[in-house]
């Protein structure tokens, strides 16, 4: 515990000389986000300051061991970085797939040669990742993925199309499911890596009903993949083959990822936020609406220490492996409910779609956003199915 | 502090369920007494049993002959009573009363407190005064008379009232009935003349009374704490039986759902288990999702309380206002997803309907509590 507190004193302190005041404002916007790759720029000079003291120390993936770019910190340690952090409204320093997703899944599954260069390109945020998973006729079934690579010894050559693929349109690389068996439905996936500067790959953006498109359209014309990158380096992600063993790994980080039980500041009560906002309004709570906020908080706070169990029992492995499908599930069901209510406060002006007051729509466009909480990384249906087939053990599920 | 039971706690609750589900079970205690218009509702055999486990006085001081735990070991208590819908004197006297007696003299507590750890004695609380539980306005007087007090007025829903050696009253020494000062705690013992009950049964088989008090004349030591200080004795033994409240909802609501679950795994139709039949399927997982959280929320609220938080108080109510909820909507898919069988006393999911409509009820129901969260919040 004297270790832990002298760490902390000493991250205090760290922070203090290294995080620029303008990174302990509150996020405003995307452009306040640092996404990192190729063809990144910062948006001042206080952002890339905080990037490379962050990359420096190793603080872009603090719990990523030393080798990889990370600081190799416990997770108690990381613990005490995040709230350290918090403390002082410190944005995160680079925000990226690759370190919420590719990460984790080279870690557990990936060659020494390709953590030594993709997790420290991740970690300097010199490469941004997009994620190759749904198509058109396999979305919650995504098993069923028709995406195929041909094999032609060296490489294979990659035919199909990927929908909801997060911000492809600014990605580097991609990792992807492409079925390279088509008699083994399970067993004929493989997790593949590659260039989205290849020939044969294109994109195309999809507006949502939020106005906003972070999703795309991704498209394969006879994509060449080369079966290895270099020495101990090969373009696929575990086996040929078992690369939905991958992607059944990694739909649990993203499920634990939607679901916030990471923390953060959504899961908690909104009451005395919205008595505020109304009557910056100049109105007073409706008292059913009160009353709906007032339930809605205990949903919320119970969700939240919900969410502290959880993380403390995955750290000693006392976690049943499926539940973080219902965190997955209780929490976006919560965070449509936060902003169905929050939209409600707002009356008419939370409608405004552009006006200056509502920095261009934005109760309305978060709240259109959230709609899809419950339905990527698995539908909240999905997610029942799964707690009543490996938590309930029900019948035919 | 993590959110799990630490290995003491995990034995303690192995302890507790094997014993529970074999001693205070619904064929032995709850059919058993009921099937026998007992008018205490409870069995003697059972709280005495639950002494010699060492679970009566697991809250009192060890100074005190107690076991000195916390509300962590009580809450794993009651939620074994809570599955196995066991009528028990243990939510009002070892969590309810037993806090109280903490502020105590120690004239009272030797008084009250051996007969407690034995198994001997049972206490009840006399909080409310009308048919929803609202503390912050207390009219039951108690006036000054030579060296003690006459107790007038009347409190509602005293569970097992007329089974008990000591009820703890709170009642009004000073001010107006809605002032938050002014209120005094007396232990008030069961032979006190002028204390009358008119007992009723409830819903759940359990006893309730409505209790009088027409000038019940009560020694000065018969105080609890402080003389018109009692809000703080008060809202203390509050917290306590909210969270314990709450851990004992907890339990109804898993009982109701594993009899829930389990039955959709026998009962066949159409030709299939219903348990096949994603209606079903999803239903079941979404009570799986509120029942888990119910739970952590209530681990949270009883270590807060045992760690002295300033935010045990919202954490109680939120606990108390999520269990609420969640052990009604165990208990409705329960008897839904039965069929007519639920309709039936012969099977004990009906029995967790009626469970948790009078326990929800107890020391405030979702509605006070989703108000006192916000309340609380600052909205």
């Amino acid at each position: 515990m004297a270790d832990l507190e002298t760490f902390r004193a000493d991250t205090r302190i760290w922070l203090e000389a290294n995080c620029p005041p303008e990174m302990r404002e509150p996020v405003r916007d995307e452009s306040d986000i640092y996404w990192g790759g190729r063809r990144a720029t910062f948006k001042n000079d206080a952002q890339k300051a905080w990037l490379e003291a962050c990359v420096a120390k190793g603080y872009t993936v603090p719990s990523w061991p030393q080798a990889y770019g990370g600081a190799g910190l416990s997770p108690a340690e990381a613990k005490v970085l995040r709230e350290e952090m918090a403390r002082i409204g410190a944005r995160p320093p680079l925000s990226s797939f690759g370190i919420w997703m590719l990460g984790p899944a080279l870690l557990h599954f990936g060659t020494e040669g390709q953590k030594q260069r993709f997790l420290n390109e991740i970690a300097r945020g010199e490469i941004r990742w997009c994620q190759g998973y749904s198509e058109p006729g396999s979305g919650s079934d995504l098993v069923s993925l028709q995406t195929f690579g041909e094999d032609k010894g060296d490489s294979w050559v990659v035919n199909g199309q990927k929908v909801w693929t997060s911000y492809a349109d600014h990605a580097d690389w991609i990792f992807c499911l492409v079925r390279t068996d088509k008699d083994n439905k399970y067993g004929g996936i493989t997790f593949m890596l590659f260039d989205m500067a290849s020939p044969g790959v294109t994109t195309k953006p999809i507006l949502l009903i939020s106005g906003n498109s972070p999703f795309c359209e991704t498209f394969f014309d006879d994509v060449t993949v080369p079966k290895s990158y270099g020495d101990d380096c090969p373009a696929y992600v575990g086996e040929i083959n078992r690369g939905w063993d991958v992607a059944k790994y990694l739909l649990g980080h993203e499920r634990e990822m939607i679901s916030g039980a990471d923390g953060g500041d959504r899961t908690a009560g909104i009451g005395a936020a919205m008595k505020r906002h109304a009557s910056k309004l100049g109105d007073d709570l409706d008292p059913v609406l009160r009353a709906e906020l007032a339930m809605f908080d205990v949903d919320a706070l119970a969700y939240t220490a919900m969410g502290e169990k959880f993380l403390d029992e995955i750290k000693v492995g006392k976690a049943h492996p499926a539940q973080p499908n219902m965190m997955k599930y209780a929490g976006t069901e919560l965070n449509k409910r936060r902003h169905e209510l929050m939209m409600a406060v707002g009356g008419s002006r939370s409608l405004e779609w552009d006006s200056d007051a509502t920095e261009g729509g934005k109760p309305s466009r978060s709240w259109l956003r959230t709609k899809a909480n419950s339905i990527e990384g698995g539908t909240s249906e999905v997610m029942l199915n799964v707690i009543a087939k490996r938590i309930l053990d029900l019948p035919g599920a | 502090m993590p959110l799990y039971h630490n290995e003491d706690q995990a034995m303690l609750a192995d302890t507790a369920r094997g014993f529970i589900a074999e001693e205070g079970n619904i064929a032995k205690q709850l059919r058993h007494w009921r099937d026998r218009n007992c008018k205490d509702g409870f069995g003697h055999g059972l709280w005495k049993q639950m002494a010699e486990m060492g679970f009566t006085g697991m809250l009192v001081d060890e100074a005190d002959g107690g076991l000195g735990m916390g509300h962590v070991e009580a809450g794993i208590v009651l939620e074994e009573i809570g599955r196995n819908l066991t009528p028990s004197p243990f939510l009002t006297s070892s969590v309810l009363a037993a806090t109280a007696l903490k502020h105590g003299s120690d004239d009272l507590k030797g008084r009250y407190l051996p007969g407690l750890i034995a198994g001997d004695s049972v206490f009840a609380v006399a909080i409310d005064e009308t048919a929803k539980h609202r503390p912050s306005r207390i009219a039951t007087r108690a006036e000054k008379s030579g060296n003690g007090f006459r107790l007038t007025g009347s409190k509602s829903f005293v569970i097992h009232g007329s089974s008990s050696d000591m009820i703890v009253v709170a009642a009004r020494t000073s001010g107006g009935d809605e002032d938050a000062d002014g209120i005094t705690l007396f232990a008030v013992p069961k032979d006190a003349s002028g204390m009358s009950h008119d007992a009723v049964r409830l819903v759940d088989s359990s006893m309730a009374t409505h209790t009088r008090f027409d000038g019940v004349e009560l020694d000065g030591d018969a105080v609890i704490g402080e003389i018109d200080g009692g809000r703080a004795v008060l809202d203390a033994m509050l917290l306590a039986g909210r969270v314990g409240a709450a851990a004992e909802g907890v339990g109804v609501a898993r009982g109701a759902m594993d009899m829930t679950v389990d039955y959709l795994k026998q009962r066949k139709q159409f030709g299939k288990l219903i348990g096949e039949f994603q209606a079903l399927q999803h239903r079941a997982s979404h009570l799986y999702s509120e029942v888990e959280i119910a739970r952590a929320a209530t681990i949270k609220a009883q270590q807060l309380l045992d760690g002295g938080s300033a935010h045990a108080d919202l954490m109680a109510s939120v606990a108390k206002a999520k269990v609420a909820k969640t052990a009604r909507l165990a208990v409705q898919e329960g008897v839904q997803m039965h069929g007519g069988i639920g309709m039936t006393d012969e099977y004990d999911i009906g029995l967790y309907m009626k469970r948790d409509r009078a326990l929800a009820e107890f020391l405030g129901d979702a509605h006070f509590h989703a108000n006192r969260v916000a309340e609380l919040s600052g909205y």
